[in-house]
């Protein structure tokens, strides 16, 4: 089952194609990977699908509905959550409440709002740090806070965009089997951008490759790791393995 | 030709005058905003200062601003100068809003210090050979004005060549347009924007010369002038040196038209009506090539 | 709030209520400008220590409401309870508009502050000549006698202006309180902080910015209310100038923006610094011009550069009723 699909989408900056007639689609429940070489277009489709950016052409479904042209926050009304390649914490407000606005997309209530944000911190780690002003944390802890916000709206998408990105490997174990867990458990469907090729081989159940805003290829990660096509969008011409 | 005619052009000419040195006013702000992104709410503070110690080199020493200009932009440029390198340079990687109220406790200062110091009491300069005026066929220009027009037009075009043809000029363009970038080539920064605050300030002060021979001064002068600034350098569009100039004339013009046709009291309307709608409707400017 | 800080509340509290019946009128007239920067001060913190704009124009506000409520009372003799009711409407449209175009727009920072000052200053001008409220030489309400009260008509005693305008502030107090618990101060702080992420989230960020504004311009013009019927009488030139403005600011900034008792604490240091001033010249005898507010700049250039998130934090940490 389909639960995002883009059709024929394009998005050009000055004359600069930067997404070109890419047209992808996230199985529900599944774990999808978006990679590619910098410059590949990744997070402008990122903003696109998350309606930070107008597309140029091309539609956008979410479980059959269209969803191009819809504000951000009328996207995260239906389900989808993101997250930002530059973290954006509220740098005024303690890591709590940073989570409890999130949590107040799903929750009426403030109280269920704090008592949902709290779980989500303990089982991201930073329960200990939950009165802590967000400014002052490690950029580890903004990466997990930034994730741990999106997860509060309970979105049945969860778009993250260089999660992994500046953590150490014993860092990204964590993250790893964090989003392994929320995916299996609660059944969120997740799309995420890596370049951390360990990320994407432990999570992805699918892989799609971007290449100068289009899609070179797709399949699972074993195989696509071995398309020559892939490996020349990396390495250059012609290689072998 | 009629005489209404004759008198719609003088009021015309009248206007783009003094325009001209309501230009070199907003082009000390543009070279300010425009480069050091100090939102500097003291400017209109800073032109009444240099305003009184015009008065007071004419009433002491019987120096008249023309001459005067000279040291006083040179002091001002100090003067601007050490307020960027020593206050305003630790606020760079502040929020935005709270270097604006930094300069509004600025100009505060200012105001109330000159209201202190020389009392609420109107104050020009009058220069005798000023009254005469000149004539150009039909036409009567006020000789203060075209003097006042003409200097602000030599002080312009000296900001004009230094930016562009002096190499501290074209670090100071670069470090407009690309912070970061500039900083990585290796320009300090922060002393390029200490020298363009200072040469902002000595403009205004300049503006300031010329100004206290077309109006009366007082100490609670500033503030208006600092949103007639504003307004100039937001329509003529933002860092745009050559759109603070023409559209400090557009406002010249425009008061002086509104002073014709409506109360002269309500010419201020027109301009904040302006700015409203420049700032919702097309905020690089009226006149800005920029894209 | 621990219980620290809710028993220094009480304290002050009755402090505040008991003040009429020991002060000399000097004191209470002291009090009341507390009182009254007190109030605005949390209005305009609803604006920008919640949801982050910058408006150097609520002047405004207090123009548009005093003028309201001041006209209905000196050109049909309505009472200003009612005619409240014409400056809430009045200036919360004023707000909606002013919002509307400017959100819509993406007006924000710097040229949002200039908008709202370009706003107050057309107002300025606007009344100025506008004659059927006295244009520039002023409008005056009836003078009566201080010792009645006549609280219909807002004409009484100071120590009756004193209670309004306590009770004002009071109820400004409880709603910033229960505000900033709750869905909205969270919201106005997420926006507050990075709009983008708030909206990812979501925030419908036009929506509750609209709100600000619509708040923040109401609880003003009720300011405004208060001075017409204070001060009797209204000039353009004062009510609308732009010193207004920064005087509505300056308690926020002083005390701390975006805190719960920062405008309030602001705003005491505010008038304990205004009544300086006065003894200053009361003692010397010298026609001192400008001193007040040279004394405001000097404050505000203080606390900008030494203690930028202004004074109530570090005296909270220090007075232990910091969370």
């Amino acid at each position: 089952m389909t639960l995002l699909e883009t059709q024929h989408v394009s998005k050009s900056f000055r004359g600069l194609r930067a997404v070109s007639n890419v047209s992808l689609s996230v199985a529900t429940n599944a774990i999808t990977a978006l990679i590619g070489p910098n410059g590949a277009g990744k997070t402008t489709l990122f903003n696109l699908i998350a309606g930070t950016t107008a597309l140029d052409d091309g539609k956008i479904l979410f479980s059959g509905d269209r969803i191009d042209g819809l504000r951000p926050d009328q996207l995260c009304e239906l389900g989808i959550a993101r997250t930002f390649q530059i973290v954006k914490p509220f740098s005024g407000l303690t890591v709590l409440d940073n989570v409890i606005v999130g949590a107040l997309k799903a929750n009426l209530r403030l109280s269920d709002a704090r008592r949902q944000a709290d779980s989500i911190l303990e089982h991201l780690g930073l329960g200990a740090k939950r009165d802590l002003p967000a400014s002052v944390l490690t950029l580890p802890d903004r990466k997990r806070l930034e994730v741990a916000r999106a997860i509060a709206t309970r979105p049945k998408l969860l778009l993250l965009d260089e999660a992994m990105a500046g953590l150490r490997p014993t860092e990204c174990e964590p993250m790893i089997e964090f989003l392994r867990e929320i995916n299996r458990r609660d059944g969120v469907t997740i799309l995420l951008i890596e370049h951390v090729m360990r990320a994407v081989m432990a999570l992805a159940h699918s892989v799609i490759v971007l290449h100068q805003g289009e899609v070179v290829a797709r399949g699972a990660p074993e195989e696509i790791v071995r398309e020559p096509v892939v490996l020349q969008c990396y390495l250059g011409a012609n290689v072998t393995l | 030709m009629s005489i209404d005619l004759i008198n719609f052009a003088n009021v015309i000419i009248s206007g783009v005058l003094t325009g001209l040195v309501y230009g070199l006013m907003a082009l000390g702000l543009s070279v300010i905003f425009g480069v050091a992104r100090v939102v500097n709410f003291a400017h209109g503070e800073t032109m009444t200062m240099a305003m009184y110690v015009a008065v007071l080199a004419f009433a002491f020493f019987d120096i008249n601003p023309f001459v005067a200009l000279v040291p006083i932009a040179a002091v001002f440029f100090v003067f601007g100068y050490f307020l960027q390198a020593a206050v305003i340079n630790r606020f760079i990687t502040r929020p935005e809003h709270i270097q604006f109220m930094l300069l509004l406790a600025v100009a505060v200062i200012m105001t109330n210090a000159l209201l202190l110091i020389f009392g609420p009491d109107a104050r020009n300069v009058q220069l005798d050979y000023l009254l005469e005026s000149i004539e150009v066929g039909p036409l009567l220009i006020d000789r203060g004005k075209f003097y006042a027009a003409l200097v602000a037009c030599s002080a312009s075009a000296a900001l004009f060549a230094f930016f562009r043809f002096s190499h501290t000029g074209t670090a100071i363009r670069a470090c407009a347009d690309n912070w970061l970038g500039a900083k990585v080539a290796g320009l300090d920064v922060k002393r390029l924007y200490s020298i363009s605050f200072g040469l902002g300030s000595a403009s205004v002060a300049i503006a300031g010369c010329m100004m206290i021979l077309l109006f009366d001064l007082t100490p609670g002068a500033g503030p208006a002038y600092t949103l007639l600034a504003f307004v100039i350098v937001i329509v003529g569009g933002l860092g745009s040196m050559s759109g603070a100039l023409a559209g400090g004339m557009l406002i010249g013009v425009s008061e002086a038209m509104a002073g014709l046709f409506i109360a002269p009291s309500a010419k201020g309307m027109f301009s904040f009506a302006l700015l409203i709608l420049v700032l919702l409707f097309r905020p690089r400017g009226l006149l800005s090539d920029k894209s | 709030m621990n219980r620290r800080a809710l028993s220094l509340l009480a304290s002050l509290g009755v402090v505040l209520v008991c003040l009429p019946f020991v002060a000399t009128d000097y004191v209470l007239s002291v009090a009341t400008l507390f009182l009254f920067f007190a109030y605005t001060g949390q209005a305009w913190n609803i604006l920008m220590g919640f949801a982050g704009q910058l408006s150097l124009g609520h002047s405004v506000y207090l123009g548009v409401g005093a003028y309201a409520a001041a006209a209905l009372h000196y050109h049909f003799g309505i009472g200003p309870w009612a005619g409240l009711w014409l400056s809430l409407a009045l200036c919360a449209a004023l707000g909606a508009v002013i919002g509307a175009l400017a959100f819509r727009y993406s007006v924000s920072g710097v040229h949002f502050t200039l908008l709202t000052i370009a706003v107050a200053e057309f107002m300025r001008i606007g009344f100025d000549h506008f004659t059927w409220l006295g244009g520039s030489g002023g409008l005056f309400l009836k003078v009566t006698p201080r010792d009645q009260i006549d609280l219909f008509n807002l004409r009484g005693t100071p120590a009756m202006f004193y209670y309004v305008i306590l009770a004002l502030a009071a109820a400004a107090l409880a709603l910033n309180a229960w505000v900033l618990r709750r869905r909205p101060g969270y919201y106005w702080q997420a926006i507050r902080e990075n709009e983008e992420a708030a909206q990812a989230l979501g925030i419908h960020t036009f929506r509750w910015k609209m709100l600000a504004m619509i708040i923040s311009a109401s609880m003003t013009s009720l300011g405004g209310v208060f001075l017409a019927f204070y001060y009797n009488n209204l000039f353009p030139e004062q009510v609308f100038h732009i010193s207004r403005s920064i005087e509505i600011i300056l308690g926020p900034i002083i005390g701390g923006m975006g805190t719960l008792f920062g405008p309030v604490l602001g705003a005491a240091l505010l008038a304990l610094l205004a009544d300086g001033a006065t003894e200053i010249l009361a003692a010397t005898g010298w026609e001192i011009p400008g001193l007040k507010q040279l004394i405001y700049g000097i404050a505000l250039f203080a606390v900008i550069t030494i203690l930028p998130h202004g004074v109530w934090p570090a005296l909270a940490r220090k007075l232990k009723v910091w969370k």
